[in-house]
């Protein structure tokens, strides 16, 4: 996973792996992890210290991974926020705020479902813990 | 109120009345994984302290994507995974049987009304069968195995008419690529899509299991084919049940319908490097090839290999192209050999390599050079794909177009040679 995460984002941004520090957060457009069904994708960005991304839209097989591993993602327009800003974010009332202009932007909530999953630490942990599911 | 066909299969695996929109426990009929996505899969079962499979027709495992073996690292891989397969007898489809979404369906663990799982995006390809099926994450498919349960979203579904009949070369990838165009790669994100009409009616087996599998790269969950005698024939010549078909209502509800005229239908090609980058073949003839690909899980079957040798019979590839042939598995390669097609394509400069992945996902088999541009019948044209992203261009079309663009050296419409 490691060796992986000096290769993330590579065809778009070459100097990303170099560049990203533990807490960082992805700023994205649309259809976030378009491609393929490999849970190595959010691994990846996850060991890379990626904390969490923040994007319009996801593609679906991603976003299920992402929770599963302990990466959350949030859903809102992201036009606003410049690269370098910091950012606070609110995951339980699903809210994004920009330190550098003052402004919040309130994301889709984050499904109850992947809510439990994060708080168990990712969907195997949540297994674990309960002996089977657990979601109401 | 009516029922779609992923609200209908939802309900009953998780015994329930549930509508799009819902979440709900379903159980789950069968899961796979393939030599890409295993060895994370096998790491989460062990931590589960996994036993045996709990979902209904148990697991499979199939060595395709790296197949036969190309480096030391993948052997470990390989060793791994047959190791694991073993000490919880898990069947595992290896080296040379084929690709994860042809071997499946033959080995009848796919049937209609089933709800199937697999760590592949383009498990969705079962849809062909009736089944809802779909693509999902390592750890998803590991919970799926260990509890034999899976939660769901019930999708919305969109409803996709194609009426009339393909003209002469135009067929289900031209379809596919056209739909996908216009809906775009988000178009139908999370949606289980239902095609009908008289197009869909009277299209073959190999062609449903075309646009099923392409389906997720408009961003589809399910693409569940309606159940009929097409589906029937296809099963029962194979001694395979035909399961629990499972048919939409007639008053279910749709989020969005579509039509397409299969007549005004031309051949379709996705240019680099998104799948919904499409454009007409014929504005394309100005695109020099070096390499053509006729296989995969999308059009590696025996009417895709046979469309092929039907335009390539008794002539040649042009010089300098590589014109790699991957069959979608061992038993589509038998038949083509014994119908000659094999000979027919071999002698037009085919380089057959193993049933299984092939070229199409990087690993191995025809890897193209910098600068190349590759015409192939797969489902995937993302920047670097194919092990190469150094100005490496891939096209995606119908078998009839790769044949035919292999046969004269630049992107060709089928219907002009």
């Amino acid at each position: 996973m490691n060796e992986l995460a000096k290769h993330v984002m590579e065809d778009i941004a070459p100097d990303f792996s170099r560049n990203v520090k533990k807490g960082d957060i992805i700023v994205a457009g649309r259809n976030f992890g378009c491609g393929s069904s490999r849970e190595q994708a959010p691994r990846a960005l996850k060991a890379a210290g990626v904390s969490a991304v923040i994007a319009k839209s996801y593609a679906r097989i991603f976003y299920r991974s992402s929770f599963n591993i302990g990466l959350p993602l949030l859903e809102c327009d992201t036009d606003w926020i410049n690269a370098g800003d910091e950012l606070t974010l609110d995951l339980d009332k699903g809210e994004v705020v920009d330190q550098r202009t003052g402004k919040t932007v309130k994301s889709a909530p984050i499904p109850k479902t992947m809510q439990t999953l994060l708080a168990d630490g990712g969907l195997i942990p949540h297994l674990k813990k309960h002996g089977g599911f657990a979601l109401e | 109120m009516g029922k779609t066909i992923a609200e209908k299969v939802l309900s009953s695996h998780s015994g329930s009345d549930c509508v799009a929109g819902d979440i709900v426990m379903a159980s789950v009929d069968f899961a796979m994984s393939q030599d890409g996505t295993s060895t994370m899969m096998i790491r989460e079962l062990q931590e589960l302290g996994f036993e045996g499979p709990k979902t209904k027709r148990g697991m499979a495992i199939v060595i395709d994507h790296n197949s036969p073996c190309p480096s030391v690292d993948v052997a470990k891989i390989h060793k791994t995974i047959r190791d694991y397969a073993r000490a919880k007898s898990i069947p595992i489809h290896d080296v040379g049987e084929g690709v994860c979404h042809q071997v499946v369906p033959e080995s009848g663990k796919a049937l209609p009304g089933d709800l199937v799982v697999g760590a592949d995006s383009h498990t969705c390809t079962y849809g062909a069968l009736n089944a809802c099926s779909t693509g999902l994450g390592s750890a998803d498919v590991a919970a799926a195995a260990f509890t034999g349960k899976l939660w769901f979203k019930v999708p919305e579904t969109f409803l996709i008419n194609v009426e009339g009949g393909f003209v002469r070369r135009v067929g289900a990838k031209d379809l596919a690529l056209r739909v996908i165009g216009s809906l775009t790669a988000d178009g139908a994100t999370y949606k289980s899509i239902e095609f009908s009409g008289e197009a869909i009616n009277s299209m073959a087996m190999d062609g449903r299991f075309t646009v099923a599998n392409i389906s997720v790269e408009m961003g589809a969950k399910f693409c569940p084919f309606a159940f009929d005698k097409t589906t029937a024939d296809w099963l029962t010549s194979r001694g395979i049940s035909t399961g629990i078909s499972v048919s939409s209502d007639f008053d279910c509800k749709y989020e969005k319908d579509f039509d397409f005229d299969a007549p005004d239908l031309v051949p379709i090609v996705s240019k680099p490097h998104a799948v919904d980058n499409v454009s007409d073949a014929t504005d394309l003839r100005d695109v020099q090839i070096h390499q053509a690909f006729l296989g995969t899980c999308t059009n590696g079957r025996l009417s895709d290999l046979h469309a092929a040798a039907e335009i390539l019979k008794g002539k040649h590839v042009k010089k300098g192209i590589r014109f790699i042939v991957a069959p979608a598995s061992r038993t589509i390669y038998l038949e083509a050999m014994e119908k000659g097609i094999v000979s027919e394509l071999l002698k037009a400069g085919a380089s057959f390599v193993a049933p299984g992945c092939g070229p199409c996902v990087g690993t191995h088999a025809g890897i193209p050079s910098d600068g190349d541009n590759v015409i192939s019948t797969a489902n995937r044209n993302f920047k670097g794909r194919m092990g190469n992203n150094k100005d490496v261009g891939i096209y995606l079309a119908s078998p009839e177009t790769v044949a035919a663009s292999a046969l004269t050296g630049n992107i060709t419409d089928p219907r002009e040679v």
